[in-house]
C-alpha cells in the first residue's frame, strides 16, 4: 500500500471505487480553510503589519524593515527580552524541581494521599487574573498577610512586588504556586507507567532508595519531565495576566517582559506596526525554543536510548 | 371619607404609597415639561451608550427609565472598565462605523485624539437651537474651568463636561489633633508636616500618593501646578526638564521616599486609598472623586476622621490638578438629535445634583456645587464641599493637552518611578524628555 503508487481508481469490497489521492484534497479542504482563515491569515497580517509603520488613526506607511531594526537598538525592548528570559528559566526550574518531587512523594502510600494530592492541585484551577489578585493583595507591604507572618517569627518587612530588585522573583513565586501542581501531575501519570522489574532487581541489589530514585526513576521519568518542561517553557514566556495584574510591569519597567511590553505598544500607544514586530519577534524566540525543546525530548525517548 | 380616614383599608394605604412613591417622578416629568419643548419628537428612537465602568454610570443608568418615560427613547447602554472602553472608544471612532450614539470621554487621556480622529459632533449648534434645547437645561450653569477644559482648540465644543475630579489632599484629622499640626499652608510645609506625622514603628506614614509608573503623573504635576507651570505649554512645547519640572519631582522623590510607607514604588490610588482609610497614612494627595469609600463604616476606619484640604499652594502657584468625562454624541450616528436630547436630560440640573449627594464625584454644573440640599444627608462634611468649591476655582489641567498622554504617562511615569530607586530626578527627567520628544513632534505632525 506505501509501497507502490495507486492506480487511479480501485476496486473495493463494495463494488465501488477509491478516490485517488489527490483527490482526498477536496475533504481536507473545508479544514485547510478554517484554518488558512484562522491561523494563517492572521500571521500573514501580522507580518504584513510588521514591516509597516501603523499608529490607529494615523497614516500607514512601508518602512520595510525599519521596525525590526528600530527594536534592535531599542533598550526597553532589550532589556524586556532578557528580562522575559530570566523569568522564564526561573518559573520553568523551581515547577519542575518542586513538581517532580512533590510527584515522587505522592507516588507512594501513605494515609490521606488522596485528599492531599487533591488540595495540592488546587491552585491549578483557579483562574489566573483571580490568583494575581488575591496574591496582589497578599504583598501589600503594609497590609498584606505575608508580611504580618514574617513579622509573627521576627522578620522585618519584605517589598515582594513593590521593589525592583525583588518584584521578578517574587512574581515567579506566584508561578510556581500556580503551576507546580502541574508538574506534579505529568510526572505522577508518567512514574504510574514505569515498569517495576528494574526495582525489583535494584532491591534485590541492596539498592537505597536515593540510588533507585537517581539510576532508575530519574532516566525513566525524564521524557515526561521534558514534556513538563516544554509546557512550563511555552506558558512562561507568554505569560500575561498575572505580571500584568499585580504589577503592570512595574516598579518602573522592572517586570516588563516582552508581552506587557508588547500590550503597551500595541493597546496603550496604538503602535500597531511596532507591535506587530514584536510580534514576529516573540514569535521567532517560542518557535526557535519549543523546536529546541522538542528535539531535547525526542534525544530522551525511551526507545532512542 | 371619616372611615378611610380612621380605618384605612389595605388597598387604600397601597394606593397612597404608590402614589407617594410617584409623585417625585410624576413631578419632574411636569416640571421638565412645563416649557412647550417637545421632549417626545424622537419616541421610538434606540440609542446606544457606550459607558465607563464607575458610579457616574450606575447612576446614569438608573436615570434611563425615567429619560425613556419622557421621551420615549430607548436606551441601550454598557459599561466597560476604563481602559476598556478607552481601547474601544479609539478602535470604533477609528474605524469610523462606532457601535454606539453617545459615548463617555476622558476628557484628560482622549480630547486631542477625539478632534484630531474628528469622532465627536460639534454640540454648539445643537446648543443654539431652540427645538432642540431645553430652556431648563442652561448650558452657562457648567462651570467656566470645566466647559474650558472640554473646549478644543478650534474652539468647537464636542462634549458636556459631565463630571470634573480635582486633586486635593485627604488628610487625618485625628492624626493632626494629636501632634498639634494645623493643615500645611504651602507645598514645603506639607513636607515638614508629613516628616512630623510620620512614624514608621507604628506603621504610620506622613504621606501616601501613586508611585506607579503611569498613573504617579499626576501627582507629579500636581507639584509642578506649584510652580504654576504645565508640562507642555500653550504652544506645545515640553517643559518637562525645566527647573520647576525637577524641583517637582524632586518634591515627589521626598514625599514618596522620605515620608511614605514602604513600597509606593508600586502603589496605584486604590493601594494609596487602602492605606488612607486604614489609618496607616496622614495625608493622601489624589482626586476628590475617590472619597466615598473614606466614609463608608464597613471599609474605612476613619470615618468622620477625614479632612478634605485644597491641594497647597506652591512657590510660584496655587491649583489644583484637573481631570474630567465629558459625554459627546458620535459624528457619524444617524441619531444625533435623539443622542442630543439624551445627554440634555443626563446632564440636567436635578441629575447633576443627584451624583454629587450620592457621592459619585464631582458634577460639571456650578449650581449642584452651590446647592444647599446636596449636604442635606450626604456622609461628607462641609469641608468636602467647600474643597471641591475652593478647588474649582482655582483648577488647571493635571495631564498635558497633547494626543500621546499615554505614552506621556508612561515615558515620565517610568522616570519618575526611577527616582523613587535612587536615580537623579534632573537626569531622568531630561532623559525622559528626551526620549518623549520625537514621539510628541510625530504626534503633532500626522
Amino acid at each position: 500500500m506505501t509501497d507502490k503508487a495507486l492506480p487511479e481508481t480501485e476496486p473495493t469490497h463494495g463494488g465501488g471505487t477509491h478516490l485517488a489521492p489527490r483527490r482526498y484534497f477536496l475533504f481536507a479542504l473545508p479544514a485547510l480553510l478554517l484554518m488558512a482563515a484562522v491561523i494563517i491569515s492572521p500571521w500573514l497580517f501580522t507580518l504584513v503589519m510588521s514591516v509597516m509603520e501603523f499608529k490607529v488613526g494615523g497614516a500607514i506607511n512601508f518602512v520595510g524593515l525599519g521596525n525590526f531594526t528600530k527594536l534592535a537598538s531599542d533598550s526597553r525592548f532589550l532589556e524586556s527580552v532578557g528580562r522575559t528570559f530570566w523569568f522564564t528559566v526561573l518559573a520553568v526550574v523551581f515547577p519542575i524541581g518542586l513538581g517532580t518531587a512533590a510527584a515522587v512523594v505522592f507516588h507512594r502510600q501513605f494515609p490521606f494521599r488522596g485528599l492531599l494530592r487533591t488540595i495540592f492541585i488546587m491552585p491549578m484551577m483557579a483562574t489566573p487574573v483571580a490568583v494575581a489578585l488575591v496574591w496582589t493583595m497578599m504583598f501589600h507591604p503594609q497590609l498584606g498577610v505575608l508580611n504580618y507572618l514574617l513579622s509573627l517569627i521576627g522578620l522585618p518587612p519584605f517589598a515582594w512586588v513593590y521593589d525592583p530588585n525583588t518584584v521578578i522573583i517574587t512574581l515567579v513565586l506566584v508561578e510556581v504556586w500556580h503551576w507546580t501542581p502541574l508538574v506534579m501531575l505529568i510526572v505522577l501519570g508518567g512514574m504510574a507507567a514505569l515498569p517495576t522489574d528494574p526495582y525489583d532487581s535494584a532491591t534485590i541489589d541492596g539498592a537505597s532508595d536515593w540510588q533507585m530514585f537517581r539510576f532508575i526513576t530519574l532516566p525513566l521519568i525524564l521524557p515526561y519531565i521534558m514534556v513538563a518542561v516544554v509546557i512550563r517553557t511555552i506558558d512562561a514566556l507568554k505569560v500575561f495576566d498575572t505580571i500584568f495584574v499585580i504589577t503592570q510591569g512595574g516598579p518602573g519597567t522592572a517586570s516588563e517582559t516582552l508581552n506587557i511590553f508588547l500590550y503597551l505598544q500595541a493597546f496603550q500607544f496604538y503602535n500597531l506596526g511596532y507591535a506587530s514586530a514584536v510580534v514576529m519577534v516573540f514569535f521567532v524566540i517560542i518557535v526557535a525554543l519549543s523546536l529546541l525543546l522538542l528535539y531535547m525530548r525526542q534525544r530522551l525517548k525511551w526507545n532512542a536510548a | 371619607m371619616s372611615r378611610i380616614v380612621d380605618r384605612p383599608s389595605r388597598r387604600f394605604v397601597v394606593a397612597g404609597a404608590a402614589a407617594g412613591l410617584a409623585a417625585p417622578f410624576l413631578m419632574r416629568h411636569e416640571a421638565l415639561g412645563q416649557s412647550s419643548f417637545n421632549w417626545k419628537r424622537f419616541d421610538g428612537t434606540k440609542l446606544d451608550v457606550l459607558l465607563v465602568k464607575n458610579p457616574r454610570s450606575d447612576l446614569l443608568q438608573a436615570h434611563e427609565k425615567e429619560f425613556t418615560a419622557l421621551t420615549g427613547i430607548q436606551v441601550s447602554s454598557e459599561q466597560i472598565p476604563e481602559q476598556q472602553q478607552r481601547q474601544k472608544a479609539m478602535i470604533e471612532f477609528t474605524s469610523g462605523r462606532p457601535t454606539f450614539d453617545v459615548s463617555m470621554l476622558a476628557l484628560h487621556v482622549q480630547k486631542r485624539l477625539a478632534a484630531k480622529g474628528r469622532w465627536l459632533e460639534d454640540l454648539r449648534p445643537y446648543l443654539a437651537d431652540a427645538s432642540l434645547t431645553s430652556p431648563e437645561f442652561d448650558y452657562a450653569d457648567f462651570a467656566e474651568g470645566a466647559v474650558g477644559f472640554g473646549r478644543q482648540a478650534d474652539g468647537s465644543v464636542d462634549t458636556l463636561p459631565h463630571f470634573i475630579d480635582f486633586w486635593m489632599v485627604y488628610y487625618n484629622k485625628e492624626m493632626f489633633q494629636q501632634k498639634g499640626i494645623t493643615y500645611p499652608k504651602t507645598m514645603d510645609e506639607m513636607f515638614a508636616a508629613a516628616q512630623k506625622l510620620n512614624d514608621p514603628s507604628k506603621g504610620v506614614a506622613g504621606f501616601v500618593s501613586r508611585g506607579l509608573k503611569n498613573a504617579n503623573i499626576p501627582v507629579w504635576t500636581s507639584w509642578m501646578l506649584g510652580q504654576g507651570m504645565e508640562t507642555v505649554s500653550a504652544t506645545g512645547q515640553l517643559q518637562t526638564d525645566t527647573p520647576e519640572a525637577i524641583w517637582a519631582g524632586e518634591m515627589y522623590k521626598r514625599m514618596n521616599r522620605e515620608v511614605a510607607p514602604p513600597g509606593t514604588v508600586g502603589f496605584n490610588w486604590n493601594e494609596c486609598q487602602t492605606t488612607f482609610m486604614q489609618g496607616r497614612a496622614a495625608m493622601w494627595l489624589d482626586g476628590i472623586g475617590f472619597a466615598t469609600p473614606l466614609e463608608d463604616p464597613t471599609k474605612s476606619r476613619i470615618v468622620g476622621k477625614v479632612g478634605y484640604g485644597v491641594t497647597p499652594p506652591g512657590p510660584k502657584g496655587h491649583h489644583s490638578a484637573l481631570f474630567g468625562d465629558g459625554l459627546g454624541i458620535s459624528r457619524t450616528s444617524t441619531k444625533k438629535q435623539a443622542a442630543w436630547l439624551y445627554m440634555q436630560f443626563m446632564c440636567n440640573k436635578g441629575n447633576q445634583l443627584a451624583m454629587l449627594k450620592a457621592g459619585a464625584g464631582s458634577p460639571g454644573r456650578s449650581s449642584a456645587l452651590a446647592n444647599p440640599d446636596a449636604q442635606v444627608g450626604s456622609r461628607f462634611s462641609k469641608e468636602y464641599f467647600e474643597c471641591l468649591a475652593a478647588s474649582g476655582k482655582i483648577a488647571r489641567a493635571g495631564l498635558p493637552q497633547i494626543i500621546p498622554v499615554t505614552e506621556f504617562r508612561d515615558v515620565f511615569g517610568v522616570g519618575l518611578t526611577n527616582t523613587l530607586s535612587g536615580a537623579d530626578v534632573a537626569t531622568e527627567l531630561r532623559k525622559a524628555t528626551e526620549a518623549f520628544k520625537p514621539v510628541l513632534e510625530k504626534s503633532e505632525q500626522g
